[in-house]
């Protein structure tokens, strides 16, 4: 089975958002990266089914700068197989472009499976794995929770509002996983140092514009602190009272 | 090109509520651009509540019915919106961002080659261009986008636009889509236990984390939850989830639900960052915690210091008599 992973690396979910000085981006200085949490699951999802596959190969396929190598070199120690880096220091802001550089890499490649994380933590387009499959037209069921691979049919599982949609679908495909498939699995020491000797390729990268452009980022006004109504539960007849005059929430 | 689409929900043959905010997002766009809005639902037959669009701002609506169409059926479904978009010659398309339209969105925005702004906040056209707000870092700051070329997409965060009355005259008319739905099928819809509220749709939504000590005691929050009477749902911290205490859906945070409920009770949570960002826009926060200092009480508007096993059954009987 041959599986491709596109990744991304984002700002860990812990980050302080400062603007940056262009006024349009993150102010990167002091925040740590990670491998975008979704993408988690995409990367545990592969290893998982090659693993069953008993043979095959899972690729990494990451768009952004030289410092992207890192969190394929996290993907490579998890067990992926090599990775290959479309290098971009500008333009990956833009869903449709990233998706047109990654739909030009796979495409005759010869995948069984393309996984992608549900969303990016960072710009949460939720749009990079639906529009890479719409480009290579193959079948794509996003946010997926729960997955069933019987030769080249696959069921799979993704929530929606009140319930629960069960999705069949014919490989090859695209799917992006949500939290709830599996477990992922922590790189090992033993996989961390193997993941220097594999392959790593960089290219440049070539999507096209798809029309977006950041005008600015702005960040939310404070919420004002509040009150503390009191200790204990004798506080909450007041603090029901100010729910009900004060707020007018209830 | 000044004209706009906007897509409808449905589900079992009627018209879900979003799809209202649907259009009166497009009005306000189409009113800027000096177009029309043209409302598009797909379906199996046809759909109630259709009746409606004309009093919030569609010009027309239009059933399109293939017999495929009966669930959303991604692959028929975005080549139906795109073929219409191109045909028409919209100056934009707007779609809910709804779970349906988180995945149809970004495929009809491919298929047409067009810019895409996703979970759209506010919106507006200036020297022509179409621009919109959006969250990022799960609305711990946001973008100002301009969207180039016609048509551009936009998917609008549910609850954002609330509708408004702009009467058209909302002329119905149905067409057959032919050709198949598409490779993707949706074979079931496994519906969630009656009663019970999806956080990021619930007016109320009660938050539990580690504070609770353990699993079973989300039994307290869950009479907490039920004394609101069916406007609530119950939410968990990622530290509980990750824990396997709640199941995943529940989770808000970033890399969970982003939630703005009129209120939100946070329940043993200290607040980290990542939680924050996720129910930071609730209209009002309540925080209890046993820990003066906690995070949360930085955002809470109104909070209560101590034991949660105590302060929990007594908010819940104090709650319960509001409701008789």
């Amino acid at each position: 089975m041959k599986i491709a992973v596109c990744i991304k690396r984002v700002a860990d979910s812990e980050t302080r958002v400062k603007i940056a000085a262009d006024g349009t981006s993150l102010d990167e200085a002091g925040v740590k990266f990670i491998l975008n949490p979704y993408d988690e699951f995409a990367v545990e999802e592969a290893l998982k089914r090659k693993e069953a596959a008993g043979a095959g190969e899972v690729v990494a396929v990451a768009v952004g700068g030289a410092s992207t190598q890192e969190t394929i070199r996290t993907a490579l120690a998890m067990g992926v197989d090599r990775g290959v880096l479309l290098q971009a220091d500008t333009g990956a802001a833009d869903p449709l472009a990233v998706a047109r550089a990654l739909a030009a890499e796979l495409k005759g490649g010869g995948y069984d499976l393309i996984l992608l994380g549900k969303a990016a933590i960072d710009d949460a387009h939720q749009a990079v794995g639906p529009m890479t499959a719409e480009l290579l037209d193959l079948p794509c069921v996003t946010a997926i929770t729960k997955l069933e691979i019987a030769g080249t049919s696959g069921t799979a599982e993704r929530e929606i509002e009140g319930g629960v949609e069960v999705v069949a679908f014919p490989l090859p495909a695209v799917l992006t996983c949500d939290k709830g498939l599996n477990e992922p699995r922590y790189p090992a020491l033993k996989g961390i140092m193997a993941a220097k000797k594999k392959p790593l390729e960089t290219k440049p990268f070539q999507g096209s514009g798809g029309g977006l452009q950041v005008l600015g980022m702005t960040l939310p006004p404070e919420r004002q602190e509040g009150k503390i109504v009191g200790e204990g539960a004798v506080a909450v007849p007041e603090l029901v009272r100010l729910l009900r005059e004060e707020a007018k929430v209830l | 090109m000044s004209n706009v689409l906007a897509v409808l929900e449905q589900r079992d043959g009627a018209l879900r509520k979003v799809s209202l905010e649907v259009i009166t997002g497009a009005r306000r766009l189409a009113d800027a651009l000096g177009g029309t809005v043209d409302a598009l639902v797909l379906s199996a037959g046809s759909v109630t509540g259709v009746d409606q669009v004309g009093a919030i701002g569609a010009d027309t609506v239009t059933t399109a019915t293939n017999a495929g169409f009966a669930r959303y059926a991604p692959e028929g479904f975005a080549r139906a919106i795109a073929d219409r978009a191109k045909g028409g010659g919209y100056g934009a398309v707007v779609l809910a961002a709804t779970a349906t339209g988180k995945d149809l969105a970004p495929r009809v925005a491919a298929r047409l080659g067009a810019a895409f702004g996703a979970d759209v906040t506010d919106l507006g056209v200036e020297n022509g261009a179409v621009i919109a707000t959006r969250p990022v870092y799960a609305g711990k700051a946001q973008l100002k986008v301009k969207l180039a070329g016609t048509p551009v997409v936009l998917s609008l965060r549910p609850n954002v636009f609330t509708p408004v009355r702009s009467p058209k005259a909302g002329i119905a008319q149905t067409v057959a889509v032919p050709g198949d739905a598409g490779r993707v099928v949706v074979r079931e819809i496994k519906a969630a236990p009656a009663g019970s509220l999806d956080v990021a749709e619930a007016s109320i939504v009660v938050s539990g984390g580690r504070g609770l000590k353990e699993p079973a005691n989300f039994a307290l929050l869950e009479q907490l939850v039920a004394a609101f009477g069916g406007k609530a749902a119950l939410g968990a911290s990622r530290a509980v989830v990750d824990a396997g205490w709640r199941p995943h859906g529940d989770q808000v945070g970033q890399t969970g639900k982003t939630v703005s409920p009129s209120l939100y009770v946070a329940v043993g949570i200290s607040g980290a960052i990542q939680h924050l960002a996720g129910m930071r826009t609730a209209k009002c926060i309540v925080a209890i915690n046993k820990d003066k200092d906690a995070p949360i009480f930085k955002v809470a508007d109104y909070g209560i210091v101590g034991d949660l096993f105590e302060i929990v059954p007594k908010l819940t009987e104090e709650i319960g008599k509001l409701q008789q």
